[in-house]
């Protein structure tokens, strides 16, 4: 398999504090990669950076190009999704124009349109809300509703920053299960960032593990999964 | 009776003046979290090129549309060139970069064109336009173009991919970045339609207010305590709070002439209209901070 995103001694600097202090992992072509952390590591300012939200240092590779220093417009033109942190509901919109907004820079109409039937395929909830004011759905909803956000954009690699965060085991779990579709249906390689590791590790290939900014411990999700010590002392359970 | 029909629909008149002016500041607002002090003046600038091309020959419309397409340009590079660099600075220094704008739209066109108060043709017909007893050829064709623009510009927020990106980028803009919305364009776009929009209102009150380089001032006022009144966060709010100020302003002049040839006492007339007319949307902005229509964003977490 191919790598379609490599990062490579990333820094991230929030004005004079540094929060990354050099990570470097790579993501494979139709994969899953899972960043799991304590609170405070810096998997949130991972994805950041690789959308150059945060001043950085360091490359990001993405199909064989560098996309450092490019804006965040650009970056997500190119194919990425971010699915941030807190969800980013257009709150005032309704969930219609929420959807309408991710394939603003999209002109294959066809496409777009499949890509809305498939996003209410995956979660006919939306459907039922499409006039809603965005801000009125629940937590779960908006989850959905970011997780489609990133769908309409047509993207080759999806950034999800705790997509379970706040949310009840059963919505988690259902999804979760789509993530795992959207996956292998739409092609598109995942970073998935999380706190709750059993789970990540369950979806993903590939873990690796943040500490302070840094990089402490890496392998395949199986590996880490079953090594009792690595669990007991990276992932707290 | 007839007398105060004539002053509600004068007053509306009056009103979508005011209406122009407030979305232009709603406009930048909702972007920016910032009151274009100098919206006001720009508009008079607006006009004044509407002028100087009538001068050289031009036809009303001509003008008119000429100096929209000049504004929406203007509006665009000032956001670019001055305001941009100024993204992260404090409140208060933005703040001085609008009141210096002012200024300086004030005291170029006052250079360039003089003081002095100028005559501004209307392009209504004065036999055909209007409805007899009730409004005046003007004013009745400024409420229609005002009507005209406003329902222009609902249509372009509402039902274009553009007019969706601008309200997404107002709203959210980390976001709107994240599906690959150009913010910086979108707010730069924000500032020439709302230096458009005052270019409209400029030109259409001229022929009322005569042209001179002071001839905003007390128009912005009002445009801002519409704006306010009708929620300063929402544009439909802020066009309808503009239309009420107009009505008020005209209802206190005719509440306090009543009064006068009744009891034979002067209390308020056309002086103090502006006055009452604030002192009124202060009243009930204490009692609704948000304005009238000011949105409440349902929330659940
Ligand atoms: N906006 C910010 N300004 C300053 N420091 C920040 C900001 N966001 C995060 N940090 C700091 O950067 C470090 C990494 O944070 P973050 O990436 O959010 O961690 P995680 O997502 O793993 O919980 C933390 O020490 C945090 O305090
Ligand atoms: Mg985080």
């Amino acid at each position: 398999m191919t790598t379609v995103l490599e990062v490579k001694d990333l820094k991230a600097y929030y004005g004079q504090t540094q929060a990354l202090h050099g990570v470097s992992f790579e993501l494979l072509e139709g994969g899953i990669t899972t960043l799991l952390g304590a609170n405070g590591a810096g998997k949130t300012t991972t994805l950041r950076a690789i959308c150059n939200m945060v001043r950085t240092e360091g490359d990001v590779v993405f199909q064989g190009r560098s996309i450092r220093g490019q804006a965040t417009e650009s970056i997500v033109r190119l194919g990425f999704a971010h699915v941030p942190e807190g969800r980013g509901t257009f709150t005032t919109l309704t969930v219609d124009e929420n959807l309408r907004i991710a394939a603003y820079t999209r002109s294959d109409k066809a496409a777009v349109k499949r890509d809305l039937d498939m996003v209410f395929e995956y979660f006919p909830r939306l459907r039922e809300r499409i006039q809603q004011q965005a801000g009125t759905l629940s937590g779960g909803e908006q989850q959905m509703l970011a997780i489609s956000r990133a769908l309409m954009l047509g993207p080759r690699v999806m950034l999800l920053d705790e997509p379970s965060f706040g949310l009840a085991p059963l919505i988690v779990q259902e999804i979760f299960r789509i993530m795992r579709r959207i996956n292998t249906e739409a092609k598109c390689s995942m970073l998935l960032v999380e706190q709750n590791a059993a789970l990540a590790l369950d979806l993903a290939d590939h873990a690796y593990v943040l500490e302070t900014g840094r990089v402490v411990m890496s392998g395949p999700s199986d590996v880490v999964k079953n090594d009792e010590n690595i669990r007991k002392s990276y992932l707290g359970y | 009776m007839e007398q105060l029909m004539q002053q509600v629909v004068s007053g509306l008149a009056n009103g979508a003046i005011y209406a122009c002016v407030a979305l232009a500041l709603v406009m930048i607002f909702v972007s920016t979290d910032h009151i274009n002090f100098a919206q006001g003046e720009m508009a008079m600038f607006s006009t004044y090129i509407a002028w100087q091309l009538m001068q050289w020959g031009a036809g009303f419309w001509p003008a008119f549309f000429i100096a929209i397409a000049v504004s929406f340009v203007g509006g665009l590079t000032i956001e670019r060139v001055i305001l941009r660099p100024l993204h992260t600075a404090p409140v208060l220094s933005i703040v001085v970069v609008f009141i210096g704008l002012l200024a300086i739209c004030n005291s170029i066109a006052g250079s360039v064109w003089s003081y002095l108060i100028k005559e501004f043709p209307s392009p209504f017909p004065k036999d055909t336009f209007g409805l007899a007893g009730l409004i005046g050829p003007h004013q009745f064709g400024v409420v229609l173009v005002t009507i005209v623009v406003l329902s222009l510009l609902f249509v372009f927020f509402r039902f274009t991919p553009l007019g969706l990106a601008m309200r997404a980028a107002a709203q959210n803009p980390v976001s709107a970045r994240l599906a690959g919305v150009r913010v910086d364009w979108m707010l730069a776009l924000g500032w020439g339609l709302a230096a458009a929009v005052g270019a409209v209102a400029g030109t259409m009150v001229a022929h009322i207010v005569y042209l001179d380089p002071n001839m905003m001032g007390g128009i912005l006022l009002y445009a801002f305590a519409g704006a306010l009144l009708g929620g300063i966060s929402n544009p439909g709010g802020a066009v309808l709070g503009g239309f009420m100020v107009g009505v008020l302003e005209n209802l206190v002049a005719f509440i306090g002439n009543a009064i006068e040839k009744s009891f034979g006492v002067y209390i308020i007339g056309n002086g103090e209209k502006l006055t009452v007319a604030l002192i009124i949307v202060i009243t009930v902005l204490t009692v609704k901070p948000s304005g009238l229509f000011g949105r409440v964003v349902v929330k659940r977490v």
